[in-house]
């Protein structure tokens, strides 16, 4: 634990009262935009609101990663330093895995649980009295209430882009170990290659995801509004598909990092941090994969 | 525990900075701590005020204050305001303080996250107390939100409640974050993870069950969000959803939430017991394992707070059985704490009082919590003001004095001047009355049958509701005594206070000056 | 016998320490009316009396040692902090005492649950803020109901404003009780309308969510004919405080002659819908039903208040009489105004759709009789 260099603690720092600023303005934006929206009114103002809150963040981001790097690159940030980050990056990752753990409980539960329940299985099996006509089977293709929610025409299947999909970030995850590796030996001309390729593999994702999403609101009328298959659906694979993004835009960023030079051997957290973060976003989508689309 | 051998607290650092960018712009340990503490208190004294409210409509049958849906708006905020806003920053920001300087380190480890973690709080609350003066209202369904009277039932504020929570959510985490590689990486060469501190050992454990659970309720609220907004049925059957889900989720959070709540207080308590005894702490090991034990439990009970929902059989047996072997490793720290003080060398200064009534009252709020926890039982107590006082008894005695006797314990540390001891025995004895005057009488309302969340009750409440306002207000009033101790210790008014003041207390906290300099530990000492 | 035993300590308990004024100062549980009462009520004490024994050794321990282990009184510190074999004792001991607690605790609770073998089945459903009983035909098989009332607080707004004397059932009072056979098990089918209530006797040891959506069921036997009384115990919104449950428990005799006249009021109530009305007729009735479903939002004189707007010459009582049928029936998604469609019968909706339209200097002159409530109701 003993190290020569002593703990990196810097001077005063005005990114974390930007960083409120922006985040408030921003959230305060949206929730605005949604009140004022559902009770008809102009949502002119709040939009502006967002619109101040997302740029005093965009220059946060750019400030505050700004000013680590600077730090790092000037060597101040001794090995112990490096074990914050590491054990933060770790804690962090685990916060968005109960994140997920949450939709995921959702999906169990309404599938196990609820959904037989309302069709007249299991211990409260006589909810069914309620819903006359209403049939238990998952994916749900009809609902309890089908004039207030109705029904999909029809759900994704597993082995069409969902597959692809699978196959395009499973390959991705592999691609950017390739990359790290390269790192390791510093031979960044093999790393600008892999960590191209897996950026290309993302952006095919989010591409195909993108038109996953429009054949559903389209072709199967399978929308947030089709009742708890809808529901969830949209909110597992949106909440990954943001993930996706924002591990895309790591990654690019992350590219031009090394184009500029940055990152040595044996001192690059931010690339690995970055490589843990699109790991995670590979495995929660295997859950998805999995628990949404295959089962 | 820890011998020291390198006391030195070499300061090659300025000292703190000039005016309000000092607070704005500070990366300090200590100084984020003092705000978090400032903060919480200023939200006690908000979310007390709301209680006052609450208690003064409940002074008398019949209604004389304000309407129903005022009065539910004020036990919400009351709610919210005192777990998020009071207590939980309480403990962070004495995490703060105390964790660099019993780890032997120079600082938290991410100092200018934790300044962002602390200033996302107010932006947080400015924005929850703001939904009071919205159209249609603050939020009125409680501080548990149970959906559907949270979703298609709620004020139009709900949206702004519902970000509230996130941002509260993200300082949180982070604040945990931060903590946990603290204590993790930060400590000094030779403080083994079982020569740890109590406090910091609640702290690490703390801090995780915040990373898992603060995602949880961040989570359920963007549920809430998309099926008040977007139209999904998450907590409608119409749509194939339940209701049932909103609380399994909420409650999978809510309940380590509790233990949030108390566990660094089990942490403070159990330096400052022994400090008074002049007797090590018994059952060092035992405490740890016992502090894990409950953290564990804490995942796998939540629906204890259900019972009455119709879970089948074997949900509700399975969830009595754990939550009553919660009371095992309870017991152990309650047991471990009396050992402790059995054949000491006992004083009563105003830390180790607000200790014993500590360890008395949280063990009475624990008796409630084994009752509650015989589901047929429960079915007569839930909802009733027996569950009032059975949180409260664990909550105020429990967390707010451990924060107070934490805050007596320190004070001395973080001003250099000792408190005014008669003073601080006064504000004891009269919180000591006031909360048991309070809360005590609900356990027989509720046993009587007085539902909670009422603004009007039946006339056989009468009496004890009159007795439980006016010990509220007691509790309350006494409660501008501590501002005046601490303002009054803080401006230096008072004996200089010894860089160790307690003959009986142990740690690294006590090897530097006091006041603690502005920057400490810049070398870690040494740790035998 | 138990039982008594226990009752008695309780009493003593009570007595001691609140002896002038038992009935107001009341301390501890109900030993209830059911037999399941009366078991809850018996592990409640049997857990109070080993918490308060545990209470005595680990607090008697720790006071004697406060008194006696002090500096003042020149105690000087031992030097033990651990004891393997104390330690794994309290550990075990304790773990003992929860198993014996769990097992009446089990018994009782899989009693609880076997809602089987109902003789009388209620439909119990909460609505804000009132219930509605309906009593369905064949017990036991989840059928349909034969008839119903809805069952709303009778406690005056002027007694709740300190306006008039509170009598002595204040907020426990409803206009029309559950009536059940003593003797009988009667199982109640529970849901909700709107948001989630609990419907919730003391005496029976009953609690139970009344969840939209979903059914929970509950038992109860009663064998001593009386009231019992109840309230919501789950937040379900302003009036939260203010949906009392009332039930009363009759000799089965007296319970089949009150279910045929209520089987022939159902009947008669059919009948109204189809009768011919006049503006008078429907304008008093309505007047009655206002006061009841509408007046606690609305104000008695129609003046709103807070969120909720006023009936007093606003467009929505003197123009569009669609939309404002559309209104009353179907309610307004996203505020506090129900769909009272399925609460109130025809005859009710629109005597009090044309009261609101000629009350209060609202004079359209307009009339909307049951029948054609029925038939946009079916449209």
């Amino acid at each position: 634990m003993a190290n020569n260099q002593t703990y990196y603690v810097p001077e005063q720092s005005k990114w974390p009262i930007v960083a409120t600023i922006g985040l408030v303005l921003t959230l305060y934006g949206v929730a605005s935009v949604m009140v004022n929206g559902s009770q008809g009114e102009s949502t002119d103002g709040s939009w502006f609101i967002f619109l101040i809150g997302a740029l005093v963040m965009v220059y946060m981001l750019f400030g505050w990663f700004g000013s680590v790097i600077r730090e790092s690159r000037a060597g101040l940030y001794s090995p112990q330093m490096d074990r914050s980050f590491r054990w933060g990056m770790s804690w962090f990752i685990f916060s968005e895995v109960m994140f997920f753990a949450a939709f995921f409980g959702a999906l169990f539960y309404s599938r196990v649980f609820v959904v037989p329940w309302l069709g007249g299985e299991g211990d409260k099996g006589s909810s069914a009295m309620l819903w006359e006509g209403f049939q238990a089977a998952w994916p749900l293709i009809n609902n309890p209430n089908p004039e207030a929610y109705p029904a999909p025409d029809g759900v994704i299947g597993a082995w069409g882009l969902p597959l692809v999909n699978t196959i395009l970030l499973v390959t991705s995850s592999f691609t950017v170990t390739v990359a790290h590796h390269a790192l390791k030996e510093d031979n960044r001309k093999k790393v600008k290659i892999w960590l191209g390729a897996t950026i290309v593999l993302a952006l095919v994702f989010l591409g195909l995801q993108a038109e996953e999403y429009v054949h559903a609101y389209q072709d199967l009328n399978l929308t947030l509004q089709s009742g708890i298959y809808g529901s969830t659906f949209f909110m597992l694979t949106g909440f990954h598909g943001a993930h996706v993004i924002l591990g895309t835009i790591i990654l690019i960023v992350m590219f031009f990092r090394i184009q500029k030079g940055h990152f040595t051997g044996d001192n690059h957290f931010g690339f690995e941090a970055a490589s843990w973060y699109w790991h995670f976003v590979d495995v929660v989508w295997l859950g998805l994969f999995i628990f949404v689309y295959v089962i | 525990m820890s011998a020291v051998a390198d006391t030195h607290a070499q300061d090659h650092h300025h000292g703190p900075a000039k005016g309000i960018t000092r607070w704005l712009l500070t990366t300090n340990h200590k100084d984020i701590g003092s705000m978090y503490l400032m903060f919480s208190f200023a939200m006690f004294l908000l979310g007390g005020s709301m209680a006052m409210v609450i208690r003064a409509e409940l002074f008398q049958p019949g209604l004389q204050i304000v309407e129903p849906e005022f009065f539910n708006q004020m036990t919400t905020m009351h709610g919210l305001i005192m777990v998020f806003g009071a207590v939980m920053p309480a403990f962070v920001g004495l995490a703060n303080w105390m964790l660099p300087l019993m780890v032997g380190a120079p600082d938290m480890a991410l100092p200018r996250m934790n300044n962002w973690s602390f200033w996302l709080l107010p932006a947080a609350f400015l924005m929850l107390v703001s939904t009071l003066f919205m159209q249609g209202g603050a939020p009125n369904f409680g501080w548990t939100f149970y959906a559907p009277l949270s979703t298609t039932y709620g004020p139009p504020s709900t949206t702004f409640f519902i970000f509230a929570i996130h941002i509260m959510g993200v300082s949180s985490i982070m604040g945990a974050i931060n903590v946990i590689a603290t204590i993790l990486n930060m400590r000094a060469p030779g403080m083994t993870l079982m020569k740890m501190p109590m406090f910091v050992w609640t702290w690490l454990i703390t801090a995780f069950l915040l990373i898992a659970v603060m995602p949880v309720l961040a989570g359920v609220v963007t549920m809430m969000l998309m099926d008040i907004n977007f139209g999904t049925s998450f907590f409608d059957a119409a749509g194939g959803g339940d209701p049932v889900l909103f609380q399994h989720v909420f409650w999978f959070f809510g309940h380590p939430e509790v233990y949030i709540m108390i566990l660094p207080a089990f942490g403070v308590v159990s330096h400052i017991i022994p400090a008074f005894a002049r007797k090590k702490l018994f059952g060092y090991a035992s405490m740890v394992y016992a502090v894990g034990a409950i953290a564990l439990l804490s995942f796998l009970v939540w629906a204890h707070h259900m019972f009455t929902v119709g879970i089948p059989i074997f949900g509700q047996l399975f969830f009595m059985y754990a939550t009553m072997l919660i009371a095992v490793p309870t017991g152990v720290k309650v047991f471990n704490w009396v050992a402790t003080m059995f054949r000491g060398s006992m004083t009563f200064e105003a830390p180790m009082l607000f200790s014993v009534a500590f360890v008395i009252l949280f063990t009475i709020g624990g008796f409630s919590g084994l009752m509650l926890a015989i589901a047929p039982a429960d079915f007569q107590y839930h909802d009733t003001y027996f569950v009032v006082a059975h949180f409260h008894y664990v909550l105020v005695p429990g967390a707010i004095f451990g924060i107070f006797a934490a805050a007596y314990y320190w004070l001395p540390k973080w001003t250099g001047t000792m408190y005014d001891e008669t003073l601080a025995k006064t504000h004891f004895w009269l919180s000591f009355v006031g909360m048991n005057l309070a809360f005590f009488p609900m356990h027989f309302l509720g046993l009587a049958g007085m539902p909670r969340r009422i603004p009007d009750y039946a006339l056989q409440f009468a009496d004890f509701n009159m007795v439980s306002s006016v010990g509220a207000f007691m509790f309350g009033a006494t409660q501008l005594l501590f501002l005046f101790i601490v303002v009054k210790c803080a401006r230096g008014n008072g004996e200089k206070a010894a860089a160790k003041p307690w003959d009986g207390a142990e740690g690294l906290e006590w090897t530097v000056p006091s006041p603690a300099p502005y920057h400490t530990f810049a070398t870690p000492p040494e740790v035998k | 016998m138990h039982v008594h035993v226990k009752r008695a300590g309780a009493l003593i308990a009570g007595t001691l320490l609140s002896a002038p004024a038992l009935a107001d100062w009341t301390m501890n549980m109900s030993p209830g009316a059911t037999e399941s009462s009366n078991q809850v009520f018996d592990l409640h004490m049997t857990i109070l009396w080993i918490c308060v024994a545990i209470g005595i050794v680990v607090f008697g321990i720790m006071f004697w040692s406060i008194f006696a282990h002090r500096k003042s009184k020149g105690h000087e510190p031992a030097h033990f902090h651990e004891n393997t074999v104390v330690e794994i004792l309290w550990t075990i001991i304790p773990f003992a005492i929860l198993v014996i607690m769990a097992i009446p605790a089990t018994a009782t609770l899989v009693d609880m649950y076997d809602t089987s073998e109902a003789e009388v089945d209620i439909k119990v459903t909460g609505y804000q803020w009132r219930w509605r009983y309906e009593y369905l035909e064949n017990p036991g098989t989840e059928g349909d109901p034969e008839f119903g009332f809805f069952s709303n607080m009778a406690t005056s707004r002027d007694e709740i404003y300190n306006r008039m004397d509170k009598n002595e059932n204040y907020l426990l009072d409803v206009d029309n009780p559950m009536v059940v056979p003593v003797g009988k098990r009667v199982r109640l089918l529970l849901t909700a309308n709107d948001v989630i209530h609990s419907w919730w006797v003391p005496e029976f040891a009953i609690k139970k969510d009344a969840i939209p959506g979903f059914i929970n069921e509950v038992w109860f036997k009663v064998d001593e004919p009386g009231t019992y009384r109840g309230q919501c115990t789950e937040l379900c919104g302003k009036d939260h405080g203010f949906m009392p449950v009332v039930v009363e428990a009759v000799p089965e005799e007296e319970y089949t002659q009150w279910a045929a006249n209520l089987r022939e009021a159902a009947e008669k109530e059919r009948q109204l819908t189809e009768k011919e009305w006049t503006l008078e007729e429907l304008v008093e009735r309505g007047e009655g039903v206002y006061a009841t479903a509408c007046a606690s939002c609305h104000g008695d004189d129609g003046s709103g208040g807070g969120p909720f707007p006023s009936l007093r010459g606003t467009p929505v009582v003197t123009e569009d009489v669609d939309a404002h049928m559309d209104i009353v029936v179907n309610g307004v998604s996203g505020t506090a105004m129900q769909a009272f469609g399925s609460q109130l019968s025809e005859a009710d909706l629109a005597a009090v759709i044309t009261y609101e339209r000629n009350a209060w200097g609202n004079n359209t002159g307009e009339m909307v009789t049951p029948k054609e409530v029925f038939d946009y109701k079916n449209q």
